[in-house]
């Protein structure tokens, strides 16, 4: 009698997830409805005159030729840097999954590049690639390669995806790790017995029955690269040379901090979003069909 | 111990406190993108000036990079806190005297002061960036410098080249000399569109856009595709084929290239000085800024970069008394002499320059006077006054894009600044659409 006096009623289960609703309107719809509402305006940077112009700014953005350049690039960098971070982190993650000596010290060493944050990452990979002063760069010169980030597109997009990948890498192999560990070795020892190799015992037992957290790496990678890169790219090349690193997310904060052009931005925040969910909703449709719990 | 310290200096805060008499101190805060030794110049200014009278107290704050500033200023007026005073860099001036009410021109505050302000007592070339057409001053010069050729004279002579370049087929020639012992540079440049656009066009007296590069009016166009600067801009690519000239990116990041010896000519902004000074292990120069010998006008005047005070609209009668006084103590000649020779900025009034060069300064100190004889070189003329294009601050991005393009031989030089003009000019008339009539 008493619980049902204090639980009664359909008032608590609400009560409850208020804080998380509360937090999800306020920092995430509220932010999202008012770059709609942006993306239909022409304004000056200080907010005094302003002009609803409808899809203006949508038509405008869809008629420039660099706009669909930045997509371009948004896929070949998200792309390799998803791949190079998610391989190289499960690689690491199998090697230190095994009973070696000191596997403690390079676990921990394997996490410490997550805790740069990533404008530093940049900056101290920027030392060792500029040419003529860094280290790396050097040693490129000397062999004979013309190690030119400045100028040359493709050696900038190394760069970015270079600092990028380093910078995801000890995230990936924390999850994977885990993902590991979690696999009960009663499972591998029985395939051991039978006679399977150990690449076999990998591809047939350990990967599938890791694919919950790949699948989910999948997911939080992409998010990372789509946004988070914006540090990473503002240090290390500032979109250049010619656009060859200007993302979507690079051109939505060119364009509205350094542009104060707030309505093209924020057209461009409203299509990345929608790009964003997209491409999270097909892989939830299609790749997890795939993943075995 | 701690906390009988801090009891302590609680105790004489609430003395000190109760000792002053009631009297009102107006604050008024300024925001700066000022770092390091000119941090310290901007503290000591606020200082002193607090120290010279009671009744204002001027609050500095660094808000971070120039860009960081601006945007700190702009969300900062939106959600209707702004700071009095707010340095801004050239770039800006554009965005700032469009936002007509979110702006007080300094003209207009100190003629409503009441505070004795010639205007004909400044350096035209200076202030004549950050005034109105008719001469009207909009913002107050703060740290101004401009573009000079940096030479090291040891490399010049192992390279048997007898005198520094003074043209620019004179630096061309240079530059393919100097390849031989320097082969991954021999001629570089910061600010490549500060450069190689702004400072190229005032230079040879040829415009960057119409309606006087944008100072009579937001309706200006982009015009700087003509034969001279595709000339300049085939030549700079030539070079850069065999890195007698090397790109060093769109900012001053480059630099550490001429301090290292890597490129013995470097064509940057004279505020680099401090900078080489210090860490130049080698005989240095600055020349003036080559020219086309066949242009007539060739040089007329250089303009400058760097950045100005600028007041914010819509702020009380005290705090606009207490900013005028401000701008009246720092425009003391001596003053003025004391920042230009610390900071190695120019001076901007002609009484401050006037005073230095009778001191015997510039016979020790021959490379500061540089960029003044360049500023002064000629009385401005509608190309040289300076340029006022809106969104100027991603424009140059959108400039040294299409340099770049040119550089890596993904476009030619002509087809570069077509495509830089014209995108250039989508930006103008999307900016002319927003800015307040």
């Amino acid at each position: 009698m008493e619980n049902r006096a204090i639980f009664s009623g359909k008032l608590l289960p609400y009560l409850l997830i208020l804080p998380q609703l509360a937090i999800s309107l306020i920092f995430f719809y509220w932010p999202a409805l008012q770059a709609l509402q942006q993306s239909f305006l022409v304004q000056d940077a200080f907010g005094l005159s302003t002009e609803f112009v409808w899809f203006e700014n949508y038509v405008n953005l869809l008629q420039t030729r660099e706009y669909y350049q930045a997509i371009g690039v948004t896929f070949v960098f998200s792309a390799l840097v998803a791949v190079f971070s998610l391989t190289l982190g499960l690689l690491l993650a199998v090697m230190a999954n095994r009973n070696i000596r000191g596997v403690q010290i390079y676990r921990t060493f394997l996490i410490v590049p997550y805790a740069v944050a990533p404008a530093v990452a940049s900056v101290l990979f920027i030392f060792m690639f500029q040419p003529g002063l860094g280290m790396i760069a050097r040693a490129l010169q000397r062999s004979g390669v013309d190690w030119n980030p400045v100028l040359n597109g493709t050696h900038a997009m190394i760069l970015v995806v270079i600092v990028a990948v380093w910078n995801q890498i000890s995230y990936n192999f924390l999850f994977f790790l885990a993902g590991l560990q979690a696999i009960p070795k009663s499972v591998i020892e029985a395939a051991a017995i039978d006679g399977a190799k150990p690449m076999r015992r990998f591809w047939t037992i350990v990967f599938p029955l890791l694919s919950p957290t790949s699948f989910f790496l999948i997911i939080v990678n992409i998010t990372y690269v789509f946004f988070n890169t914006l540090g990473i790219i503002d240090t290390a090349t500032g979109g250049g040379p010619n656009g060859a690193t200007q993302t979507l997310v690079y051109k939505v904060f060119q364009d509205g901090k350094v542009g104060t052009d707030l309505g093209g931005s924020a057209a461009q925040s409203v299509i990345l979003m929608v790009i964003v969910v997209a491409l999270t909703a097909f892989q939830f449709r299609y790749v997890e069909k795939k993943v075995h719990y | 111990m701690a906390l009988r310290q801090f009891g302590a200096a609680a105790a004489v805060t609430v003395a000190l406190a109760l000792a002053t008499p009631a009297h009102a101190v107006t604050e008024i805060q300024w925001w700066h993108a000022m770092t390091g030794p000119n941090n310290d110049v901007v503290v000591k200014l606020a200082n002193d000036f607090n120290a010279s009278q009671s009744d204002y107290k001027i609050v500095p704050a660094f808000k971070g990079s120039y860009a960081d500033t601006l945007n700190a200023g702009i969300a900062a007026f939106r959600a209707g806190n702004a700071p009095g005073i707010m340095q801004v860099f050239e770039v800006g001036t554009a965005t700032m005297m469009a936002a007509k009410g979110a702006v007080k021109p300094v003209s207009e505050l100190m003629k409503e002061q009441g505070e004795a302000f010639d205007p004909k007592s400044y350096l035209p070339a200076i202030t004549g960036y950050y005034s109105t057409s008719k001469g009207d001053m909009l913002s107050f010069p703060f740290n101004s410098s401009s573009m000079v050729l940096w030479i090291n004279l040891d490399a010049l002579k192992k390279a048997d080249i007898a005198a520094p370049p003074k043209t620019w087929p004179e630096v061309f020639a240079a530059a393919k000399k100097l390849h031989a012992t320097n082969p991954t540079c021999g001629f570089s440049s910061s600010w490549i569109t500060w450069g190689l656009i702004e400072q190229f066009s005032a230079w040879h007296n040829v415009p960057i856009g119409t309606k006087a590069n944008g100072l009579d009016g937001f309706d200006t166009v982009l015009e700087f595709n003509t034969p001279l600067e595709t000339k300049l801009l085939e030549s700079i690519v030539d070079l850069q084929k065999d890195k007698s000239y090397d790109y060093s990116g769109r900012t001053n990041t480059g630099e550490g290239r001429f301090t290292s010896g890597e490129c013995p000519m470097f064509l940057t902004s004279s505020a680099f000085y401090p900078n080489v000074k210090a860490n130049a292990k080698f005989e240095f120069t600055a020349v003036a800024m080559p020219y086309f010998p066949d242009v007539a006008s060739a040089p007329q005047n250089s303009i400058i970069g760097g950045a100005s005070l600028w007041v914010m609209g819509g702020k009380s009668p005290e705090e606009y008394k207490g900013i005028a006084k401000f701008f009246t103590f720092l425009s003391d000649t001596d003053r003025q002499v004391y920042l230009h020779q610390v900071s190695g900025y120019l001076p901007i009034t002609k009484a401050a320059y006037e005073k230095t060069k009778a001191s015997g300064f510039y016979e020790k100190n021959p490379i500061l006077e540089v960029p003044l004889k360049e500023l002064t070189n000629k009385p401005p003329t509608e190309n040289s006054r300076g340029l006022r294009f809106g969104g100027m601050v991603q424009m140059r991005d959108v400039w040294a894009e299409e340099i770049e393009a040119a550089l890596a031989g993904k476009k030619s030089a002509k087809e570069a600044l077509d495509t830089a003009v014209s995108r250039g000019n989508a930006m103008l008339r999307q900016f002319e659409r927003t800015a307040v009539k």
